[in-house]
């Protein structure tokens, strides 16, 4: 039978690369859009 | 909330609030599962594996969260016509579809362990599973909607009719016999010790704020494209 601290440490793992994976991706897609609409702007 | 209609007064509000909603988010969330591996107790039945909770509770609250903000943008929208309730319907669908597979996967973990087989067709996880396959077909349609010029009502009418599976999540417990165990926390009290329950409600509300800045800043860069593409259809038009 597998370690639950395997486990645990996956389940925390997953959570936690996603959820930061999710939020860095988010901010550079906002920076380069508002920052693109900003110089078009001018 | 038809004070916030206009995006000029919306992303003024926004700007702040996203880094806010974030740093306090990340702090609370590595508070909450630095609690809720190290000082919280191990369960008496389950021993550690009962740790999974901590973030596979917050997962599926938000996995559900996420949908029932999607219906209500998509009544928002149909009812009162607000201008921003498309595009939160948009930004909440990623999040939201992250959240449910992470709800997934990490009871799979946990199911693995505590009872013997990684999936089954029960009531509570089948329905967890037609969530995820839900959200991907509202990522679908809002991007098919957007990419020919709709203005989003199919999409709308898509997240109210799907909405339909958020009480059917929530009392798949009660409904059927599952390999899921019962509600643990309801609106009377909580059946989960103090000492258990404190991380879990402070990593909750750290994966909820940091839910939220990933939904205003998915909302900030689909206002900076349409202003980008708004500006350029007018320059091709002049």
């Amino acid at each position: 039978m597998t370690d639950p601290w395997t486990l645990i440490g996956a389940a925390y793992a997953l959570t936690v690369a996603g959820t930061l994976g999710l939020a860095l991706a988010s901010y550079l897609a906002m920076r380069r859009a508002e920052a693109e609409a900003a110089r078009r702007e001018k | 909330m038809h004070a916030f209609a206009n995006p000029a007064r919306f992303l003024k509000l926004a700007r702040p609030l996203t880094a806010w909603l974030g740093w306090s988010g990340a702090l609370l969330t590595a508070l909450g599962l630095a609690a809720g591996l190290l000082l919280a107790p191990a369960d008496y039945a389950q021993q550690d594996m009962a740790r999974i909770m901590y973030v596979h509770v917050p997962a599926a609250w938000l996995g559900m969260g996420g949908w029932t903000g999607i219906a209500i943008a998509g009544l928002m929208q149909i009812v009162w016509r607000h201008p921003l309730a498309a595009v939160a319907g948009r930004a909440v669908a990623v999040p939201g579809a992250l959240f449910t597979a992470l709800c997934l996967a990490t009871g799979s973990l946990w199911g693995s362990r505590t009872w013997g087989t990684w999936w089954q067709w029960d009531g509570r996880m089948t329905s967890m599973l037609v969530l995820l396959f839900l959200y991907a077909g509202y990522i679908a349609l809002a991007e098919a909607d957007r990419e020919r010029g709709g203005d989003g009502r199919i999409t709308a009418i898509f997240g109210l009719v799907g909405a339909i599976n958020i009480p059917i999540i929530k009392y798949s417990v009660t409904w059927w016999n599952t390999l899921h165990q019962k509600q643990s926390i309801g609106v009377a009290g909580s059946s989960i010790d103090g000492s258990m329950m404190w991380p879990l409600l402070v990593a909750t509300l750290g994966f909820s704020l940091l839910f939220a800045a990933i939904v205003l800043m998915r909302m900030r860069t689909m206002l900076a494209r349409q202003k980008v593409e708004g500006r350029l259809r007018r320059l091709a038009g002049a």
